[in-house]
C-alpha cells in the first residue's frame, strides 16, 4: 500500500512503530496521527455518510472529518494528535462497538 | 484583578495578550495549538529543523517576533496560557474549555476572541473524495509536517493563498498539477487600484504567480473531480474560453479566499450581518473590535484583514478592553487599519466567490460532505418548508455534520436563495450551536473540582 501523504523535508527525526488494524508501519517522532497514518495508508477510515473513505479535509481542528479510532480507549483527532509509539489505531469501530 | 481571557493565539491573540500584560493585567490565553502562532504563523512540532525564512518565506521576521514575544511572557508569567484547549461553550459569563486534562469552566470578565478563519469553501462534484482537501490544509502539512498532499497535486479556487500555496509547494519540491482560479483576470485586474494600497504585497503575489507560469490559470470553472475508491484520479474543467480541460491528479486542495471563523463570537452574543461583497455572515463591531457587553472580537474573526491586519486588530481589541476597565492605555492607532480595510476590499472583489456556479450545481452534486446531502435535496427541502437555513437543515441534515456547517454553509445559503428567486441574506444563517467543537460524554461526567476552574494567575 503506497501512502497518500509524501515527505518532502524533515526526514531526520527518529522512528515511531505504530499499529493500524493490526498490520505494523512506522512513522516519524513529531509526526500527527493523520501525517503517521497517511504516509502509509490512503485513507484514515471509513466513511459514515457515504462509500467515499475519509482522510481529513482542513488539518486544522475545524472539520473534524479525521477522527479515527483505537483498539482500546477513545478516538483521537488525526490532523491536532500526535502520533506515540505503540498506538493501536483502527479505520474503522471497535468490534465491541454498538 | 479583572479577569480577561483570550481565546485564540494567532497574531490578533498574541498582541491582544502583549497589550493587556504591558498594561499589567494577566490574561488566560486559550489556544488549540500546541504552540502559538495560530494558523498563517503555525510552528512545527519541537524538533523540527527548517528555519524561519523556509517557513514563512517574506514573512519569516514577522513570525519569530510573534513566537518571541508570546514565548517571553509565558516565561516571565505575564499570561496564563493553555495550549491543546478548545473552547466548546460559553454561557453566563463562563466558557467551558475542553483541554489535557478535561473539560474546565473558565469565568472571565472581559473576553477577547481571535478565533482566525478557514478557508471558504465551495463544493465541487466529487469533493466528498478521500484526497480532497482545503487549500490551507495544504500549507500545513507543508508548514508543520514537511508533507506534501500527494504526488500531483491540483490546487483550485480562488484568493492570495492560491498562488502563495502554489509557490511554497513548488520550491520544496512537491508535485504540482495545474493551480486553477476560478476568478476572471478581468475582476482581478479592475480591483488594481484598491490592491494597490499594499504594493509590495501586491507586487509580490505577481511575482510569484508569474514563476508559475502556464500551470496557472484565470478564469475557469471546475466541472468536477473524478475518483475511484482510492481518492481523486483527474479533476475536469474548462478554461476561461470554455474549452474541456483534465488534468490527472492524486489530490485536489480547494479554497476561495477566507471564512471568519464566527462560531464562538455568536454564542457570546456577537450580532452576525449578511455581507455581500465577502459571500458570508461576519460579526459587527465597532472600529476597535467591540462586538457587546465585555466582548470583544479581532482578527481574521472579525474582519479578513491578514495577519497584519490581525496584529493591530489585537492591540485594539486590548486597548478597548482597558478603556473600558477605565486602566491607562497606549493610542489606538486606527490609521494603518484602513489601508489595510481598502486592500483587503481589492481581495475580495478581485477573488470573488463563485456564487453562480455554486447555485447551478447538479442535483446529484455533495453539498454537505460530512452527512453526503446533496444539491437535490436541499432544493427539495427548501420546497417543502421553505428557504430558511435552519429549517431546510432540520429537514435534509444538510450542515448537521461533524463540522457544524463550517465548509457547507455559504453554499447551501446560495443554493437556496437561487433556487426561490430570494438574496442570500434572506435564507438566514445555521445558527450556532454548543458544543463548538466534539466534546466526549465521559468529559460531561466528571464534575471537576474547585480548584480545576481556570483562573488568571494574577487574580487578586
Amino acid at each position: 500500500m503506497t501512502g497518500r501523504l509524501v515527505r518532502l523535508a524533515e526526514k531526520g527525526r527518529l522512528p515511531v512503530r505504530f499499529t493500524l488494524d493490526g498490520s505494523p508501519f512506522q512513522a516519524l517522532a513529531g509526526d500527527t496521527v493523520l501525517t503517521a497514518v497517511l504516509t502509509s495508508a490512503r485513507s484514515l477510515r471509513a466513511g459514515d455518510a457515504g462509500p467515499e473513505r475519509r482522510a481529513g479535509f482542513c488539518l486544522m481542528g475545524a472539520c473534524q472529518d479525521c477522527w479515527i479510532w483505537q483498539e482500546d480507549g477513545p478516538r483521537l483527532r488525526a490532523c491536532s494528535t500526535p502520533v506515540a509509539p505503540g498506538m493501536r489505531l483502527l479505520s474503522q469501530p471497535p468490534e465491541s462497538w454498538p | 484583578m479583572t479577569r480577561v481571557v483570550i481565546v485564540g493565539a494567532g497574531p490578533a491573540g498574541i498582541r491582544a495578550a502583549e497589550t493587556l500584560a504591558q498594561a499589567g493585567l494577566c490574561p488566560v490565553v486559550i489556544d488549540e495549538g500546541a504552540r502559538a502562532g495560530g494558523q498563517i504563523y503555525r510552528r512545527p512540532p519541537e524538533g523540527f529543523t527548517r528555519p524561519p525564512t523556509s517557513l514563512y518565506g517574506s514573512e519569516a521576521a514577522k513570525a519569530v517576533a510573534l513566537h518571541g514575544c508570546f514565548d517571553g511572557l509565558v516565561a516571565q508569567g505575564r499570561i496564563d496560557h493553555r495550549p491543546e484547549s478548545s473552547v466548546v461553550a460559553i454561557r453566563d459569563g463562563v466558557l467551558h474549555v475542553l483541554g489535557p486534562v478535561g473539560l474546565l469552566p473558565c469565568p472571565f470578565d472581559r473576553l477577547i476572541l481571535a478565533t482566525g478563519a478557514t478557508d471558504r469553501l465551495a463544493p465541487v462534484p466529487g469533493w466528498q473524495a478521500p484526497g480532497v482537501f482545503s487549500l490551507g490544509a495544504a500549507q500545513i502539512a507543508l508548514k508543520a509536517q514537511g508533507v506534501a498532499l500527494g504526488r500531483r497535486i491540483v490546487l483550485a479556487g480562488s484568493g492570495p493563498l492560491l498562488t502563495l500555496v502554489a509557490a511554497q509547494l513548488q520550491a520544496a519540491g512537491a508535485g504540482v498539477a495545474a493551480v486553477l482560479d476560478t476568478a476572471p483576470l478581468g475582476a482581478q485586474a479592475r480591483a488594481l487600484p484598491l490592491l494597490a494600497a499594499r504594493p509590495v504585497v501586491t507586487l509580490r503575489g505577481l511575482a510569484m504567480r508569474a514563476r508559475l507560469g502556464r500551470l496557472y490559470r484565470a478564469g475557469v470553472t471546475l466541472e468536477r473531480i473524478e475518483a475511484d475508491g482510492d481518492g481523486p484520479t483527474a479533476l475536469y474543467w474548462r478554461d476561461a474560453r470554455g474549452r474541456a480541460r483534465e488534468t490527472p491528479c492524486d489530490a485536489v486542495a480547494l479554497g476561495w479566499h477566507l471564512r471568519s471563523e464566527t462560531h464562538l463570537a455568536e454564542l457570546a452574543g456577537a450580532r452576525l450581518v449578511h455581507d455581500p461583497l465577502w459571500s458570508q455572515w461576519r460579526p459587527g463591531a465597532d472600529p476597535m473590535g467591540r462586538a457587546g457587553a465585555g466582548l470583544y472580537l479581532a482578527g481574521d474573526g472579525l474582519c479578513l484583514l491578514g495577519a497584519d491586519g490581525a496584529e493591530i486588530a489585537g492591540r485594539l481589541a486590548a486597548i478597548a478592553c482597558l478603556q473600558d476597565l477605565g486602566l491607562p492605555h497606549p493610542a489606538p492607532d486606527l490609521r494603518r487599519l484602513r489601508r489595510l480595510h481598502r486592500f483587503a476590499t481589492g481581495l475580495a472583489r478581485a477573488f470573488p466567490y463563485p456564487a453562480a456556479g455554486v447555485a447551478a450545481l447538479p442535483d446529484s452534486a455533495v453539498i454537505c460532505r460530512c452527512e453526503g446531502i446533496t444539491a437535490g435535496a436541499l432544493r427539495e427541502s427548501a420546497a417543502h418548508g421553505g428557504a430558511e437555513a435552519n429549517r431546510v437543515k432540520s429537514l435534509s441534515r444538510g450542515g448537521m455534520g461533524r463540522c457544524q456547517g463550517r465548509y457547507c454553509q455559504i453554499a447551501v445559503t446560495e443554493i437556496l436563495a437561487a433556487a426561490t428567486g430570494i438574496a442570500p441574506a434572506e435564507a438566514g444563517r445555521m445558527r450556532a450551536q454548543a458544543p463548538a467543537r466534539p466534546l466526549p460524554v465521559s468529559a460531561c461526567l466528571a464534575d471537576p473540582a474547585p480548584s480545576q476552574t481556570i483562573l488568571p494567575s494574577g487574580r487578586r
